[in-house]
């Protein structure tokens, strides 16, 4: 299966990171990473792929690193409608202060417009 | 989160302790709630509906339980009970975001519910936080909760309009 994963940064991006990672050594799956700097970490892009490298070095999962370069939410849409993706996965899913699961706005965007099947990681 | 308030502070909301005959006729005492009433608070959520959980709270397994009410009953928290006959039926809570302000949260137990409980239990937690000087307080709503949507506008919460699958509100107290 083709997987497309997004990571923004997040404590959550990266719990999927680990995840899907570990999926696809089960599954066979093939990984592409597509990063951005979500508003909701603190991370530039670069610090994100940087980590997503480093994460995927350690692994022999088949994978690509790419970037998304406009608005998160609607370029991974794009990208997995044009490029033939089976799979969108994110992570998404921090708590309020008093404990409410929040999805973040690009997990809601992924959610409502992909047209493929979507994994969400919380 | 970036919830709109109100330019204007509310009025002032009633205090803890108080008590009201609800709609179908049973007395209910509101008082101030602190970590002395965890137990009772366990004994409600582990009765609660799960249906009527909200984005993910209350947690359903007893030990799940009792750490999120540690959270949210801690000294920078403040919370509200409403009893029955001397047992739990409803709570709300504002605990701080370190930010802006405070999350507001309320439960109620569903035969307690559709008595105007929820309505007294908000506007008593929101009288008992003037008393201790908070200013903005603010929430999430599931955007299909019209009832409770309902009851935090009667109250005076203000809608933002954020395009979000949670609605956010927020009042000035």
């Amino acid at each position: 299966m083709q997987v497309l994963l997004g990571v923004g940064g997040t404590p959550l991006s990266y719990q999927a990171l680990d995840e899907t990672i570990a999926r696809a050594q089960e599954a066979g799956d093939e990984l592409t990473v597509a990063v951005f700097a979500s508003g909701a970490a603190d991370a530039s892009r670069d610090e994100v792929e940087q980590r997503v490298r480093e994460t995927l070095a350690e692994t022999d999962v088949p994978s690509t690193v790419r970037h998304v370069e406009g608005d998160p939410g609607s370029d991974l849409v794009t990208i997995a409608n044009r490029e033939s993706f089976d799979r969108i996965v994110l992570g998404s899913g921090e708590r309020s202060p008093l404990g409410k699961i929040q999805l973040g706005s690009v997990a809601e965007f992924v959610l409502l417009n992909a047209q493929t099947p979507v994994t969400l990681v919380r | 989160m970036s919830p709109a308030f109100p330019d204007e502070p509310a009025d002032s909301f009633p205090r803890p302790p108080r008590s009201f005959a609800d709609g179908a006729g049973r007395t209910i005492d509101v008082e101030r709630a602190s970590d002395a009433d965890a137990a009772d608070l366990l004994a409600m959520y582990r009765e609660f509906d799960p249906a009527d959980r909200a984005q993910g709270i209350p947690p359903v397994q007893a030990e799940a339980i009792e750490q999120w009410l540690d959270t949210i009953l801690a000294e920078d928290c403040v919370n509200v009970v409403a009893r029955y006959d001397g047992a739990a039926v409803g709570h709300a809570t504002l605990v701080p975001d370190g930010d802006i302000g405070y999350e507001l949260a309320i439960f109620v137990l569903s035969e307690y519910q559709g008595a105007g409980i929820g309505t007294e239990l908000v506007e008593t937690l929101l009288g008992l936080g003037q008393a201790e000087g908070i200013e903005k307080v603010w929430l999430t709503v599931e955007r299909w909760n019209d009832p409770a949507i309902a009851l935090y506008k009667n109250v005076g919460f203000e809608t933002s309009d954020a395009e979000r699958f949670e609605l956010e509100m927020g009042i000035r107290i």
